[in-house]
């Protein structure tokens, strides 16, 4: 009983900020429905949140296919949360992962429509393989530009992001376009498409998202390179101190970053696309950034708001059908959680939480970096 | 002066915290005009907690507080500004881009028509009262250039400008170097002549007596006594503070000098600005003798030690431990090879303050067994940490809820006592110490020194870095002078004289 207690009294100490933050959210976006539905054919309705969102949860969840879809949506949120998560424990602020995933994409449907003839056994995970190598070479770059020169990390993922839609562009029109196709993209993948285990497309991928989750965790809480890590982004002085190498560990952290938002690319081009051409990645390299956000860099965390986030897309739109309230309102929740999540001192005087629950300390991250404070690792010599 | 009405009364004042600990337990305080009322206690006696409680930042569970005569209630710090409280830190509450000004208004700005800021009327109104105070400061300054003793002076300012009554400065000269200390107390003096009341929080026995008018004792949440400084005497007030005998004077013992364990040669590094800080430093320390360094804050030590550990990259010169080069070694192979390190800072670089107790305990060996293991030796010894922590906590008398509370919720003499215990360990050939007591109370300093007479006979070599003059002299058996980043002399302890010390640390002494 007092275990049970504790344990819940834990878990909401660390989920309360995140879960009220998504309920206001709903509620505000709520105020947006009702405002916007005097303007259009239904008239001003004051229920049509609530038949709005009952439809989007019957969307996501209401039945198996709505089950299924959320979680294939969820599969590269999962991944690409816990790439730019993994950075949040080092101090480093991974804007990179649209680039990443798009690097992993690409190399996940290059090498898989070479093998697209080869067993899936083999075909499946070295193209796999390949999409994580190409994220975590892409990963390596802004890290070692950090480690040794100091250049931040923010500043050179957002031009790699162009860099990398671009460059990929250009190969992909000059050297990889596959021939009887109205635009550029990659051959067919064939025996290299993730199996589908259960239904239309519940691929073999949404299985391996999810003990990813498990595998960072351990990483980060039960082995010395997550103590490395964690160490770094705390106090990187510290770490120097204790023997540890500020400038390895954040090369390392953003490779391995690098590797999960590839391994996302290469999830969602295998489990879903089934090849790569331009805007493959939708906005699932923005979104991780606010998944890790929402599940507060914990990789459980980032389960649940991958799942959340996945049954927005999936259930939008049914929403829209039912409702005729546009999937955009999706958009405006998704901004609304990160807005509350920033501002938990507003959430909290809503919710009056008086407990001196610390300030999400990702976000710390983010402002402090970004405005010239502890820069972690960068001067290390 | 004693048949002035007390401006501040505290009665019976009882504060619980979650955990259990009774941090104040009945204690009843009364602050007269004009008066500098020290509150002596050791860390974690219910000092801060009942300052915290005067200032409005935390709710008394009983207890009351009249204010010449009238029952008040104080319910958060803009309450206690209102009412004439000033609070000075230890930390400070100055935002570092912002001017002197600028901080000193914060939150109570004076503006033109408009919502304009007129600082050029703050500007003024801060150097007439620093003027008053018996300072000059330049408000236009911004904070981060400051030094931490004029930082405090703006704190200072701050509070008087806010028309603060009742000062309370929560252990000013913790940062302060002994020359800064003498100048706060300076303006201490003026504030009292100028009928502020002071309260100074404070465990340093010293300037307890020479700055106090009267002095009240704290201890585990009770007033255990108060005396007049006249009346008392160092010896009395740490038996009342710690409650026993404790000596003060450190019996050192004979030391048995053996063979060179870490010998620096031609040592010249630059510190954290660029500028070369060290010229050139020769250092060689024996096993089982304690090498001190003397000298005023800032003249190459911090730089010399951090060479030393590794944290620092040498420009020239050499650093052989038992024979072994190691100039060009990492911080993880000098502690491989016997090196231990305390450093000043322990919030830069002792500890991780959201880490628990027990991995900061295991801070600088995490990769070892048994605390690391399994397989590749990446995965991390819980058990073994844990008993670690147990271990060594009962060992150093580290007071902590337990081994997995964040270190940061502990006491600043705690904290240090949790670095100590993790580098006095037993395999050591060298031990750099760098202010290895600052902060702590005398019971926690007599127990420390204890430890490093009993690793110097166990033929550890250590060096010892202190900006207490006396500590240094205490301890050591053989004194450098450091003057602007080289040896200026070298005493055995039996010929240490304070004064011709002294004398070398401020001038270098003459230059051949």
């Amino acid at each position: 009983m007092s275990w049970a207690r504790r344990t819940f009294r834990q878990a909401w100490r660390v989920a309360s900020i995140p879960l009220l933050a998504t309920l206001l959210a709903f509620i505000v976006a709520a105020g947006v429905v009702i405002l916007s539905s005097a303007f259009t054919s239904t008239g001003f309705d004051l229920f049509l949140p609530l038949a709005a969102y009952a439809s989007l949860l019957v969307g996501a969840f209401g039945s198996g296919n709505g089950m299924v879809n959320t979680l294939v949506a969820a599969a590269p949120l999962v991944l690409g949360g816990l790439a730019v998560g993994i950075g949040f424990k080092a101090g480093l602020f991974n804007i990179g992962v649209p680039g990443q995933f798009l690097v992993g994409a690409f190399a996940a449907a290059v090498v898989g429509s070479a093998l697209a003839s080869a067993p899936t056994v083999i075909a499946a995970p070295l193209a796999m393989l390949a999409g994580a190598a190409g994220g975590a070479a892409f990963g390596f770059i802004p890290g070692f530009l950090k480690a040794r020169t100091g250049a931040h990390e923010v500043v050179t993922t957002i031009m790699l992001n162009n860099a990398a839609f671009y460059l990929l562009g250009w190969v992909l029109t000059d050297f990889a376009r596959a021939p009887g196709f109205s635009f550029s993209r990659t051959g067919e993948i064939g025996n290299s498409a993730l199996p589908v285990l259960v239904g239309r497309n519940l691929h073999i991928g949404i299985p391996l998202a999810f003990l990813t989750v498990f595998a960072v965790r351990w990483l980060l809480d039960r082995t010395t390179i997550g103590f490395e890590i964690r160490t770094v982004g705390q106090n990187p002085s510290a770490a120097r101190y204790a023997g540890m190498r500020p400038v390895f560990v954040t090369t390392l952290t953003m490779t391995l970053s690098g590797l999960l938002g590839g391994l996302a690319g290469a999830v969602q081009t295998l489990g879903v696309i089934g090849f790569y051409a331009a805007g493959v990645a939708g906005t699932v390299g923005f979104d991780s950034i606010a998944v890790a956000l929402l599940g507060r860099s914990d990789p459980i965390g980032i389960l649940f708001a991958a799942i959340l986030f996945g049954a927005f897309r999936a259930g939008a739109p049914l929403m829209q059908i039912e409702t005729s309230v546009p999937i955009e309102v999706i958009d405006i929740i998704q901004a609304l959680v990160i807005l509350f999540l920033a501002a938990d001192l507003l959430v909290r005087r809503v919710f009056r939480i008086r407990a001196a629950t610390p300030v999400i300390p990702d976000l710390a991250t983010v402002t402090q970096t970004w405005a010239g404070g502890g820069s972690a690792g960068s001067t290390a010599p | 002066m004693s048949d002035q009405p007390p401006v501040l009364e505290m009665r019976g004042i009882t504060k619980r915290f979650p955990a259990g600990t009774l941090a104040n337990d009945s204690i009843d305080l009364d602050v007269r005009k004009g008066e500098i009322h020290a509150l002596l206690g050791e860390n974690g006696a219910g000092k801060s907690t009942l300052m915290n409680i005067l200032y409005g930042l935390v709710t008394p569970d009983a207890g009351e507080i009249r204010m010449d005569g009238q029952p008040v209630t104080i319910r958060d710090p803009a309450d206690a500004i209102a009412r004439g409280i000033g609070m000075v830190h230890q930390h400070f509450m100055l935002i570092p881009v912002l001017s002197v000004a600028e901080n000193a208004v914060l939150g109570q700005e004076i503006v033109r028509a408009r919502e304009i800021l007129d600082l050029d009327e703050a500007s003024r109104r801060i150097k007439l009262l620093a003027k008053k105070l018996g300072f000059d400061i330049d408000p236009s300054a911004r904070i981060d250039q400051l030094s931490v003793g004029q930082q405090q002076r703006v704190e200072i300012l701050k509070a008087i400008y806010r028309n603060a009554l009742i000062l309370v400065l929560d252990e000013p000269t913790a940062v302060l170097t002994p020359q800064e200390t003498r100048e706060i107390f300076e303006v201490l003096r003026r504030l009292r002549a100028e009928g502020a009341s002071v309260i100074f929080i404070s465990h340093k026995l010293d300037e307890v007596l020479e700055i106090a008018d009267r002095i009240t004792v704290i201890r585990r949440g009770k007033v255990v006594g108060s005396r007049k400084p006249a009346e008392t005497n160092e010896n009395e007030l740490a038996e009342l503070m710690v409650g026993r005998a404790v000596s003060l004077q450190v019996d050192r013992g004979r030391s048995h000098p053996g063979e060179v364990v870490v010998e620096v040669a031609g040592l010249r590094a630059k510190n954290d600005r660029g500028q070369e800080a060290l010229h050139g430093v020769d250092v060689a320390v024996r096993a089982g003798e304690i090498l001190g360094i003397a000298g005023v804050a800032g003249n190459g030590q911090d730089e010399l030690v951090e060479s030393l550990i590794g944290l620092r990259k040498l420009a020239t010169g050499t650093i052989h431990l038992t024979g072994k080069d190691l100039s060009r070694a990492s911080v993880d192979e000098r502690r491989d090879r016997g090196m231990s390190f305390v450093p000043a800072d322990r919030h830069r670089f002792g500890l991780v303050l959201t880490y628990s107790v027990a991995d900061n305990l295991a801070l600088t060996r995490y990769a070892e067994p048994p605390f690391a293991g399994g397989l590749a030796g990446i995965v991390r010894g819980f058990r073994s940490i844990l008993e670690n922590a147990v271990r060594l906590m009962s060992e150093f008398d580290v007071r902590a809820p337990g081994p997995t509370a964040p270190v940061g919720t502990l006491s600043g003499g705690n904290q240090q006592k949790v670095v100590v215990a993790r580098e006095f360990r037993h395999d050591l050939k060298l031990l750099v110490l760098d202010q290895p007591t600052r902060g702590l109370d005398v019971g926690s300093i007599e127990f420390i020194h204890k430890q490093v007479i009993a690793r110097r006979d166990a033929g550890v070599a250590v060096l010892l870095v202190s900006a207490e003059l006396d500590e240094v002299l205490d301890l050591s058996d053989r004194v450098l002078v450091m003057f602007r980043g080289r040896v200026v002399g070298e005493f055995p302890a039996a010929d240490a004289q304070r004064d011709k010390i002294g004398l070398l640390m401020a001038t270098g002494g003459a230059r051949p």
